[in-house]
């Protein structure tokens, strides 16, 4: 392994959480503000995809698309919450987590219905197309660097806009105490669809651009939805830093696992048996990471007291 | 979800009620992958066999059709409801290696026949074949073996190799290292499902390997060559058609233009049966068939040539016939093993564009007369 | 005959309190639609039908076992899957050693892998026992929404691992070539494994209930409604609680080990998170917390899987929504609906 190549898979692991951030980002807010546990978030992944690929492919235009994606995904959740979600709030969380499932299966079929069963296509856009050369002679695909860069901006805004902005106050004190907000005469169910909309939108965005690099199809949002829970949940469930430490985490640990297992198995077993070995442990590498951390942080790394 | 196909569509099912001979009619039940990631390969091979029975145009042929969602227990479920409920004489059409696994053994236990248009897991040619299986397209290793020579032959002597960590995916990469005489500079697995390549994009960039040889069917096929193109590696890529079917390269675009892949089958094929296929199935669907609809079409004529023969309920003399493989296979000389597994040619195709996409264009034969190495195992 | 067996033995030490209520009176006729549906369609000929009401016993027996876990402990697992995937591994993995007449696992000093129910049974339940020992033990320490999300990761670990380990098949999964076998029962026949998972799924039900009338079960509902006051009268809530896991992951275990026999075949779909979410679908269609729950919830699941499947191919955006209708609107579920409100609510 030179270092140039580790340094790429490092890359990979960042862009890998980045992407995983947002998802996690939208989770943990609405978890965090509203204490409710949202299976179906990862439909709004595919929601911007699929959006973001059809208006993409009517007009022609990435970029239009994609903030087509990212804004349609923000109203079918603002919609989702007025219309489901916000029955949900004094539930617990085997009613939120069952109805939540129920709309994975409604949005998973229904677009089904609306799209059919084979992928859509989505291509990078022409003016992140390609490669660049980095520090150590990576050559680095300029799309992925693009959405790690991105990543990073949404971070910051998110942070900003938590720290620094009125309805991030609110956010904030919505999460120290939910009573309390609402007696200061906020207007606590607009807020609440704010929240949520926003999370929609992030993961949105999520699933449209990670779209453009692998494909556009019914059930993509599943296996993100499950690393993000992982994510969450290293994290401390509710806090946006423990969101980003966690997904980084994930991601690189994920990434490397993948490439390094099966050489260190390589040392002492026969290449082909280590290639297998080493992938299936790198699977559950993850997992048992989460499992460790519970272990000694049963709230997480950044637990937020409820 | 279920989906009654008659040969004469509605005409047909008209005469079958008008007609009380249904005793001497024949049914064909189909399971296959209509909807998920993979459907277009259930797809084509449902289009090729139905255009077939639809040529034929016999009314005494009725062909039921199911999706299994490419999910074994589903496939086992509406097999049992096939054979159970309906009684079928025959069953066809499972796309994937473990739904034909789960499915094919007890239904030709309980006395029914099976063709298989696709899957050909190593078991059921070796230890586990049975008289009442037939496979008409390949068994799995065959195309990977010949990519191996192939390769070989064209003086490659370090490639990375990459498939799914699953039992097709082992079987893939074992049947490439077959033939494949030089050495290797990396085997890797990745998930099955799998749609982020980066990492392994970056080792191949890394390992300073002359060739790639990868099988990644359906969807995920086109997340890594796509990814890859964008990559900027410019090591020569090389797999079964499998990774490189008109569906998958059409999604990719000029980025697949070059890349040389084994199949048992080309469009461009010179035989007067294979003329007719593709225009017949050009004309109907406005597409370009693929090896799947190839598979889908031979199936249904070996069946309907069985038929001349025999009724399936004379089950040795259908057996029979169906073994006499006496019919003009799309994709030329084709004849069966002692384990029913195709004796057939590879050849060697090439992505070409062509008006404003890309297409696989023959270029020669890989491997004549190739057999599967399991027909030892077989007891038959 | 086990029929009468169970409920004779419904609560020995209570003889006269097992009365009638309408809650009763449902869960009886939804066990005798099921035995006599069965039969009646044996008697047709159609297996097909026979092989329906089977799933919708062994369904109903997983649903049993997370019920116990769910409804009476209160511990939201979304990870059953494992268990009831495990429980079919062993009858697949049994049945394949036995086939081939290898050790099992491959160990050699074990014994040859069996075709016989019983001891693969055992084997199940033992193995899933263990497994949600552990993992109880792991998930107990955490509450709420991390419970739920680490028993999912669990579940996930398992899969990942069934999925990347090629001599039981893998993503292929594991046919069971000739189903397992019961002393000299013809367990091919499908009235007879029919009534086999039915006697199973009694003796299941007859277990919870004595279980929850013992003082154990007290402790448990104690537990699960006030952990504090359960553990000031000198009872640590966490062992009656990890008690109760355990023996659920063991009843969804043997539901695994039937279903495999059952479909003929085990695979990964088996430990999928969605068939972790579908048995607490049943539970919840059912009725949260009704020892019969689950019995009515797999009986309107498969019949809605078997007649909306028909129907459309989209069934399943219709389940959601039906399923969506129950949270919402009709929380007891069916026996909500039908027997008014729970004991335990």
């Amino acid at each position: 392994m030179t270092l140039s190549l580790l340094f790429e898979q490092l890359l990979n692991g960042l862009q890998l959480g980045t992407m995983l951030f947002l998802m996690a980002s939208g989770l943990t807010l609405v978890f965090g503000v509203m204490g409710l546990i949202n299976l179906a978030h990862g439909s709004f992944y595919m929601t911007g995809a699929f959006v973001t690929a059809w208006v993409t492919g009517t007009t022609g235009n990435f970029w239009v698309g994609l903030l087509a994606g990212t804004l349609a995904a923000a109203a079918v959740g603002a919609l989702v919450e007025f219309a489901v979600i916000r029955r949900l709030y004094h539930r617990d969380h085997l009613d939120q987590v069952l109805a939540t499932f129920a709309l994975i299966l409604i949005f998973s079929e229904g677009t089904r219905w609306l799209y059919g069963s084979s992928p859509l296509w989505l291509n990078v856009p022409d003016s992140l197309a390609g490669s660049v050369t980095l520090p150590f002679g990576v050559e680095y695909p300029l799309y992925r660097l693009a959405i790690i860069g991105m990543g990073i901006l949404i971070a910051i805004g998110l942070y900003l806009l938590i720290s620094r902005t009125r309805l991030g106050m609110r956010i904030r004190a919505g999460e120290n105490d939910r009573e309390m907000i609402g007696a200061l005469g906020v207007d606590i169910s607009t807020l609440y669809t704010l929240v949520f909309a926003l999370g929609a939108g992030l993961a949105g965005l999520a699933g449209a651009t990670i779209g453009a690099l692998q494909s556009v199809q019914v059930g993509m949002g599943e296996p993100v939805l499950i690393l993000a829970f992982v994510v969450i949940v290293i994290g401390g469930i509710g806090s946006i830093k423990g969101a980003l430490v966690g997904a980084l985490l994930v991601g690189v640990v994920d990434t490397l696992g993948r490439v390094l297992l099966p050489d260190v198995f390589k040392l002492f077993m026969e290449a082909s048996a280590a290639s297998g070995v080493g992938a299936a442990i790198a699977s559950m590498l993850i997992y048992i990471l989460m499992a460790i951390i519970l272990i000694f942080k049963p709230n997480g790394l950044f637990a937020v007291k409820h | 979800m279920k989906k009654v196909m008659n040969a004469g569509l509605g005409l047909l099912m008209a005469t079958a009620i008008a007609a009380p001979t249904q005793a001497e009619n024949v049914k064909i039940g189909m399971i296959t992958t209509l909807s998920g990631g993979g459907a277009h390969l259930g797809v084509d091979a449902r289009d090729g066999f139905m255009l077939a029975i639809e040529q034929a145009g016999r009314d005494d042929v009725e062909v039921l059709i199911q999706d299994d969602a490419q999910k074994p227990d589903v496939a086992k479920s509406l097999a049992d409801e096939f054979v159970q409920r309906e009684n079928v004489d025959i069953m066809t059409g499972i796309i994937w290696s473990n739904l034909a696994m789960a499915v094919i053994p007890s239904v030709v236990r309980q006395g029914t026949f099976y063709l298989s248009v696709n899957a050909g897991p190593s078991d059921l040619a070796g230890r586990l074949c049975h008289e009442n299986y037939f496979n008409v397209a390949w068994q799995n290793n065959s195309l990977h073996e010949a990519m191996g020579e192939y390769m070989s032959t064209e003086g490659f002597e370090n490639a990375f190799i990459l498939a799914p960590n699953y039992p097709a995916g082992t079987d893939a990469l074992e049947g490439f290292k077959a033939r494949y005489t030089g050495e290797l500079a990396n085997e890797v697995y990745t998930q099955l499902g799998q749609t982020d390549y980066a990492a392994e994009i970056a080792q191949i960039r890394a390992s300073g390997a002359d060739s790639v040889f990868y099988f990644l069917p359906g969807g995920m096929g086109i997340a890594f060559m796509k990814q890859y193109a964008g990559s900027g590696v410019d090591i020569p890529v090389y797999g079964p058609a499998f990774s490189f079917d008109e569906i998958i390269i059409g999604a990719i675009g000029d980025a697949a233009i070059g890349v040389r892949n084994t199949s048992q089958w080309a469009y461009d094929l010179d035989n007067a049966a294979n003329q007719t296929f593709v225009s017949s199935f050009r004309e109907k669907h406005g597409r370009t068939p693929t090896l799947y609809a190839s598979q889908g079409y031979d199936t249904a004529r070996l069946i309907l040539a069985a038929l001349e023969v025999a009724h399936p309920d004379d089950k040795d003399a259908f057996r029979e016939a169906l073994r006499a493989a006496d019919f003009d296979s799309v994709r030329g000389d084709f004849r069966f093993g002692t384990n029913h597994h195709p004796i057939q040619d590879i050849y060697v195709r090439e992505i070409v564009a062509s008006g404003d996409g890309v297409t696989n264009q023959l270029v020669g034969v890989a491997v004549e007369d190739m057999q599967d190495v399991y027909v030892d195992q077989c007891s038959m | 005959m086990t029929q009468s067996h169970s409920f004779t033995q419904t609560s020995p030490a209570r003889p006269a309190r097992f009365r009638l209520d309408r809650e009763g009176w449902i869960s009886l006729s939804l066990l005798l639609i099921l035995a006599v549906g069965a039969s009646v369609a044996y008697l047709a000929g159609e297996n097909f039908f026979v092989n329906l009401a089977s799933r919708m016993v062994i369904i109903a027996l997983a649903g049993v076992g997370l019920n116990l876990a769910l409804g009476f402990g209160g511990m939201v697992s979304f990870g059953h899957a494992a268990y009831f995937g495990l429980g079919g591994y062993v009858a697949g993995i049994g049945a394949f050693h036995a086939f081939d007449m290898t050790p099992a696992l491959g160990i050699p000093f074990l014994p040859n892998g069996s075709d016989q129910m019983i001891p693969l049974w055992l084997t199940a339940i033992a193995l899933c026992g263990l497994l949600a020992y552990g993992i109880g033990r792991l998930s107990l320490g955490t509450s709420g929404v991390y419970f739920i999300m680490i028993t999912l990761a669990f579940a996930q670990m398992i899969y990942y691992f069934a999925i990347s380990w090629p001599t039981y098949g893998g993503e292929d999964g594991l046919p069971i070539y000739i189903r397992n076998q019961l002393w000299g029962l013809n367990t091919n026949n499908s009235l007879v494994f029919f009534f086999l998972c039915f006697g199973l799924l009694l003796a299941a039900l007859s277990f919870c209930h004595r279980l929850l009338g013992s003082r154990f079960g007290a402790a448990l509902t104690m537990a699960r409604l006030n952990p504090v006051r359960l553990a000031t009268s000198g009872v640590e809530p966490r062992p009656i609680k990890l008690v109760a896991f355990v023996i659920s992951g063991m009843i969804t275990g043997l539901a695994g080990a039937l279903f495999a026999d059952l479909n003929g075949f085990v695979g990964t779909s088996m430990l999928d998170w969605h068939r972790s979410g579908e048995i607490m679908v049943i539970v919840i269609l059912g009725g949260v917390g009704r020892l019969y729950g689950p019995v009515a919830g797999a009986m309107l699941f498969v019949a809605m899987e078997f007649w909306l499947g028909g129907l459309t191919e989209y069934w399943q955006f219709f389940l959601g929504l039906v399923l969506l209708a129950v949270v919402l609107f009709a929380r007891g579920g069916v026996f909500g609906l039908l027997a008014g409100r729970s004991r335990h609510e």
